[in-house]
Order: C-alpha cells, then sequence, then structure tokens
C-alpha cells in the first residue's frame, strides 16, 4: 500500500515536472525568437519619445550616436547602465536626455526619459513605460494626458525643495485626485535626476563630439 | 457536436453563467479597469482570446495529467499562455500592445480564467472547450463595455474616449461627449463606484430573470387548464 502511494506520488512529481520543463522551453524559445524585434520596438519608441522632448531647433548632432553610458546612481533609480543622449548645437551643449526610473509607483517601476537643458531647465519629460492601473495613474503617460507637460521649463532655480512635491504635499505640482502616489513617484523622481543633472553636468556634456 | 450544443454553451457563457454578474468571478480586474468602455472591451477581448487558446490547450492535454497535480498544471499552461501572447504581440503587434500590455499581466490574476478550464475544459474535447472559453470571455466583455459605459458617463460625461488609441488617430471623431461643460464625478471612476454600478447591474439582471419566471408561471396555469 505504502509502495503504490509513493510510486504514485513520484508519478505526479514526474508528470507536473514534465509540463514545467515543457513550459519553460516554449516560453525561452518565444523569448529567444522575440526579445530582438521587442528591444527595436522599445528602442524606436525610445528615439519618438525623444524627438518630442527635443525640438529639433536645439540641436544639429546626431544624438543617436552622441551617447554616453551613465552608471547606476541612486539619483536616477537606474540599476543596470543607462545611455544618456547629447544633443548640441554649433558644437556647443545644448540639452542631455537621461533615463531616470521611479522605483515607487504604485504598481512597479516607471521608467522616464528626461531632458534637460544646459541651464538646468526641464526640455520635458515622457514616460517610456509603467504598470499603473489603467483609467486612475496612467494620466502620466502623453498618450492619456498633458500632465506629464506640466514639467516643461521647471528647473531647481525656479522651484525650491518643497515645491517640487505634488500639491497635496504642499508642492507645486497638479495630481488628480484618486491617483496620488504615481504622480508623487514621477515627481521625486525628475526632482531627483535634476539633482543628479547639477552633480555631473560638465562630465555629462564632456566628451565632444563622437 | 450539434449546433445545439454550441447554442447552449453560448447562451451558458453570454447570459445564465455570465462571469461578471452571475458566478462573479474575476472581480480584481473588472473593477480596476472598467473605468471607461475603451478600457473595458480591451481587458474583455484580450481575456477572450487567452480563455478561448488556455481552455483549447488544457482540453487537449487533460488525459495527461494526474487528478491530483491538475490545478498547479493549469495554472501554468495558462502562465505561459498569457506570456507567450505577452512576448509575442510585443514582438509582431507593438501599437495594439502598447494598448493592451498593460492589461495582459491582469489576466493571470483573473480566476475566471482557471475556473473556467476547471469546470469545463478538464472534462470536454477541445474545441467544446475553446467554444466555452469564448463565450465566456465575451459574456465578461459585455459587462465590461456596460459597466464601463456607465461609469465614463457618470465619471467624466463622456463615452468612447481613448478609442483613438485602439483604432488610430482617425477615431478620434468617434468620442461622443454625452454631458457636455460636465464636471466629473469623482466616485464613479474610483473603485467604490465600480461597485456600486456592479450592484444594480446585478439587481437589473435579476429582476429580468424574476420578470421572466413569473411571466411563464402565470402562462402556465392558462395552459394547462385549457
Amino acid at each position: 500500500m505504502r509502495r503504490t502511494m509513493a510510486k504514485a506520488a513520484l508519478m505526479t512529481a514526474l508528470n507536473l515536472s514534465a509540463f514545467a520543463l515543457f513550459g519553460t522551453a516554449l516560453l525561452a524559445f518565444i523569448y529567444n525568437q522575440t526579445h530582438e524585434r521587442i528591444e527595436k520596438s522599445v528602442e524606436a519608441e525610445k528615439l519618438r519619445l525623444i524627438s518630442q522632448i527635443l525640438p529639433h531647433s536645439l540641436y544639429d548632432n546626431d544624438i543617436i550616436k552622441d551617447t554616453l553610458e551613465i552608471l547606476p546612481d541612486p539619483l536616477l533609480g537606474n540599476e543596470g547602465k543607462t545611455t544618456a543622449y547629447r544633443a548640441r548645437l554649433d558644437g556647443k551643449p545644448s540639452v542631455v536626455v537621461l533615463e531616470a526610473v521611479a522605483p515607487d509607483g504604485y504598481s512597479g517601476k516607471i521608467f522616464m526619459l528626461i531632458a534637460i537643458r544646459e541651464n538646468g531647465e526641464l526640455a520635458g519629460v515622457r514616460v517610456v513605460s509603467h504598470k499603473e492601473t489603467p483609467g486612475l495613474g496612467d494620466y502620466i503617460d502623453i498618450a492619456k494626458s498633458d500632465w506629464i507637460r506640466g514639467f516643461d521649463g521647471k528647473s531647481t532655480a525656479q522651484y525650491n525643495d518643497q515645491d517640487w512635491k505634488v500639491k497635496k504635499d504642499g508642492g507645486k505640482f497638479d495630481y488628480m485626485a484618486g491617483a496620488t502616489i504615481t504622480p508623487r513617484a514621477v515627481v521625486k523622481a525628475v526632482h531627483k535626476a535634476l539633482q543628479y543633472f547639477a552633480l555631473h553636468r560638465d562630465a555629462l556634456f564632456a566628451g565632444g563630439i563622437r | 457536436m450539434s449546433y445545439q450544443e454550441f447554442r447552449d454553451i453560448f447562451y451558458n457563457g453570454v447570459w445564465k453563467q455570465n462571469t461578471g454578474i452571475v458566478q462573479l468571478l474575476g472581480m480584481c480586474p473588472i473593477l480596476a479597469v472598467s473605468t471607461s468602455v475603451v478600457n473595458g472591451v480591451s481587458l474583455g477581448l484580450a481575456t477572450t482570446i487567452v480563455m478561448a487558446l488556455s481552455g483549447a490547450s488544457v482540453a487537449l492535454i487533460r488525459q495527461l495529467v494526474p487528478n491530483e497535480a491538475r490545478i498547479p498544471v493549469f495554472i501554468l499552461i495558462i502562465a505561459v499562455l498569457v506570456t507567450a501572447i505577452q512576448y509575442l504581440m510585443n514582438a509582431y503587434l507593438y501599437s495594439l500592445y502598447v494598448v493592451l500590455g498593460i492589461f495582459i499581466p491582469l489576466i493571470v490574476t483573473n480566476c475566471i480564467v482557471l475556473a473556467r478550464v476547471e469546470a469545463f475544459a478538464a472534462k470536454n474535447p477541445a474545441s467544446q472547450s475553446a467554444f466555452d472559453g469564448m463565450a465566456m470571455g465575451l459574456g465578461l466583455t459585455a459587462v465590461l463595455a456596460v459597466l464601463g459605459g456607465l461609469r465614463e458617463i457618470m465619471g467624466h460625461g463622456t463615452l468612447l474616449s481613448g478609442i483613438d488609441l485602439a483604432l488610430g488617430p482617425s477615431a478620434k471623431s468617434l468620442v461622443i461627449t454625452v454631458l457636455p461643460d460636465y464636471h466629473g464625478f469623482l466616485l464613479a471612476i474610483l473603485p467604490p463606484g465600480a461597485f456600486i454600478t456592479l450592484g444594480c447591474l446585478i439587481a437589473g439582471k435579476n429582476w429580468l430573470n424574476q420578470r421572466t419566471e413569473s411571466r411563464q408561471a402565470r402562462i402556465e396555469p392558462v395552459i394547462s387548464a385549457a
């Protein structure tokens, strides 16, 4: 009796492992088939967003090639290396586009592109990807609302530390009632990215035109 | 499989055993995403596809799975399917993925998928199971559309806002402003609004059911007397 039970349990375990193995293999195969295309479409989306926040009048260099590797930094929230795109006009630095991560969104990380002019003013901010609640927290996405344009032209010179908060917390930034965690995370991340820029301004533009 | 069988499965999925207002399964995504018609229908259709595919796959392998291990195996199949769909959409249908992508992980949390697989696909052939999944999904889509529509009108005073994200910028003209100069009603957009509206829908369906029953009860004695 005990033997047959042990045998049945073993068969069940083997069966389950076989399915798990098959499922994993299938997913690994599909991932391998698709990840290059996915990376390409994410890259294309990123460039589309960059072109939205970087007016063509601000640069004449090839921003896709004029890049700098950014090491992980708590002020940017990035865990791996990211790329900074540098825009120049007549060889002079004009705008740098940084990738930043807000780690404290309502449901996970919010990935953003932040364009900062050489004088420390924001040229624009765009959310690249997020998992915020559809219809509630997703107004940070330019496709859903113009909220993110509220950062245009802002700087740490114009707003002090207390101002870099949503209005509910005593700051200067709008939010939509019912979803405060999301804009709070975005405002905080943008503020930190500006601090990063202030600390590393010269290094970010150094290296000449490659 | 007979026409009658298909009709029964369809009627069962869309009306009699409707997941949204009769079985009350998968409340989390229903309440979270039904803030507008476009959001609701998008999630509904994505769920329909997953339910039809998972029904078919489970029906195909059901004889290979020992009874004790069936729930983990079913969950595994659903998870693999949803992840595979997410990868494939991300790679080949990027513009659709941008719209629907956010909903796809939500489907795994929807227990209706597992419930139908366990209650139907584990006991029936593949074609019936796929059709059952589709019918159940369409029933859910219908509820999400009505719920999303009501909440959108009450909350924002519009209908079909955001349709341009699903059908391209030319569809922007399809957005209907039901109540012009409306200042919005926050409660309808927040989860409590979803609970209240859903409650009204359930009450409405029960009322309809009772009315048909009492009508039948009134007609029957007449027939027997004649």
